[in-house]
């Protein structure tokens, strides 16, 4: 459905994609991670035909992009990062205009309306202005108006940045409804927990390059020891100096805490149990610590 | 800039982008033409009322007849600048409108041309207005020939809906477009023949005067008002339909590094 081989993109002597090679399957959530300035948003424009890459190849549904970006964009829908439906229409109306730049007729939009006004929760709303609307509402509407055309792929740029935790969910169930009619679906996220639960594939990517690419589960098997304590409390420095490196198969101080990676909590549990003033958390390792292994630490601003 | 320089394609993909405007304008329909007309018709009132009956015949007709002649230009230049000015900043800008229209099959040449034609089809709705009251004050020499002022005032409409994208397209915010009223607009209004004669003008000023857009749209509506056939129509329409047209073509190259970079 998306094939990319070889993109790279140079912003003056910055390359922001450098030789990224993607391959997303017809009805596959594909989710591309990566701290602010990996070259995200800048993927998502340079699919779209939005900015034309340096060198590289970008077929979408067998259309060749840039050269024949409007054929592709027929087959596309887009959710941007930043909400921008019309102000000055009513929920209804922005749907309608929307539609028309597909070239659909009004009759064709009509149609769809009552089915895209029930997928977004909004059947209710249908005549309110969108200064009326909370953000989940916005979002769930941006996510509607992309498919007013009916498209093969979604593109999704960070959809539930900004959300409350049950906007995020009702956009979630949306999302795995649309991959059930099967929709392909491309998302970009540095929420983990969203990847995890919606992506089938995913890449993480640094610096414009894919730094490694699977299956969620795969990925944390592959890179990360199975479980974590965290530990934090008086005395960390002491207690990490006496005994991380002999009871972490894998260790990190970050701030105050330490990261105690290792296939045997038990052990790090019963050891941490003679200093009651270390505190600690134990849980499973997740896409969150394969992240911050591949991608560093770092602040990225 | 010169690497986002070519030739617009266009496409009558723009239709939708029209309609947009138009589907929102003809919300607030009413307040808009009132305030497009009231401001131009009480100058045009009030200064030729007032002020011309201190005055003799200018170039043989009524000073409120001349100042109406030049106020049908002024105000459509006025209304066309507005719009692509402070309308489609906001929505290239701060509503970003335009981004959600490029995610669609559409390319900024044709919502840039949308946005022209908008704006010309606004302008026209206002000069047409004060055509209006030419009519209703019967302030025309012949009724058939004020008729052909409709397509001058388009084609006005189109030349400075094209400059004024240009300033759109550089502008940082709203607080920008003041420099150009200051020192492009403005500065016009006063050498191109709204309120007075060019001849009354210094020799120097006079040979600006005869570069400036304003002074052509002048050139064409003036003798149509007072059922005169204008001189060098062709001089001045192709002077019109350039400067809208260079305005349109650059203002797409430096939109396009603004915004598809």
């Amino acid at each position: 459905m998306l094939k990319v081989r070889g993109l790279n993109k140079k912003y003056g002597d910055t390359e922001v994609v450098r030789g990224l090679d993607l391959n997303v399957q017809r009805g596959e959530c594909f989710g591309l991670l990566g701290p602010n300035g990996a070259g995200k948003t800048t993927t998502l424009r340079l699919l779209l035909g939005l900015t034309e890459p340096d060198s590289g190849s970008i077929e979408i549904a067998g259309i060749a992009v840039p050269q024949h970006a409007r054929a592709a964009r027929m087959k596309v829908g887009v959710v941007p990062q930043m909400d921008n439906l019309d102000p000055d229409f009513s929920v209804r109306e922005n749907l309608l205009a929307y539609g028309r730049y597909f070239g659909m007729t009004k009759a064709a939009i009509t149609v769809r309306v009552p089915m895209l006004l029930d997928f977004a929760g909004l059947a209710n709303k249908a005549d309110a202005q969108i200064a009326q609307l909370s953000g989940g509402m916005k979002r769930r509407l941006t996510l509607a108006r992309a498919l007013v055309h009916d498209p093969d792929i979604l593109f999704l740029d960070e959809p539930t940045t900004g959300l409350d935790p049950q906007a995020r969910h009702l956009i979630w169930q949306g999302l795995r409804r649309l991959l059930a009619e099967g929709k392909t679906i491309v998302l970009t996220t540095h929420f983990m927990d969203e990847a995890e639960r919606l992506a089938d594939r995913l890449a993480i990517l640094d610096h414009g390059r894919v730094v490694v690419e699977g299956a969620p589960r795969d990925l944390i098997e592959a890179h990360i020891e199975p479980a974590v304590v965290e530990v934090f409390g008086e005395g960390i420095a002491d207690w990490t100096r006496q005994h991380a490196a002999t009871l972490c198969l894998r260790f990190e101080t970050v701030g105050e805490t330490l990261f105690c990676y290792t296939d045997a909590p038990d052990t790090v549990i019963d050891a941490l149990k003679e200093v009651p003033a270390l505190r600690y958390v134990h849980r499973p390792s997740n896409l969150e610590d394969v992240f911050l292994k591949l991608t560093g630490r770092d602040l990225r601003d | 800039m010169i690497k986002h320089l070519r030739l617009p394609r266009l496409s009558w993909r723009f239709i939708p982008v029209w309609q947009r405007n138009y589907l929102v304008w003809k919300k607030l329909a009413i307040p808009s033409i009132l305030g497009n007309l009231a401001d131009p018709m009480l100058y045009m009132l009030g200064l030729g009322f007032g002020l011309g009956s201190l005055l003799p015949d200018i170039e043989g007709m009524s000073y409120l007849s001349f100042l109406a002649a030049g106020t049908v230009a002024y105000s459509t230049m006025n209304a066309a600048t507005f719009e692509v000015l402070y309308s489609s900043f906001s929505r290239m800008h701060v509503q970003r409108t335009w981004d959600a229209i490029l995610n669609a099959p559409m390319t900024l040449d044709d919502v840039m041309l949308g946005e022209l034609t908008w704006a010309t089809s606004k302008s026209l709705l206002s000069g047409a207005a004060i055509l209006a009251v030419i009519w209703g004050l019967g302030l025309f020499g012949n009724f058939w020939m004020t008729l052909w002022i409709i397509p001058v005032v388009a084609l006005v409409g189109f030349c400075f809906g094209g400059m004024g994208l240009v300033m759109n397209a550089v502008s940082p915010s709203y607080d920008f477009f003041l420099y150009y009223f200051t020192l492009v607009i403005t500065p016009m209004v006063l050498l191109c023949g709204v309120f007075f004669p060019v001849s009354q003008l210094p020799p120097l000023l006079q040979s600006v005067s005869a570069w400036l857009p304003l002074t052509h749209a002048i050139d064409l509506a003036r003798p149509l008002v007072i059922g005169r056939v204008p001189g060098n129509i062709t001089l001045h329409v192709v002077a019109l339909v350039i400067y809208g047209s260079l305005g349109y073509i650059i203002a797409l190259a430096l939109t396009r590094r603004r915004l598809l970079k």
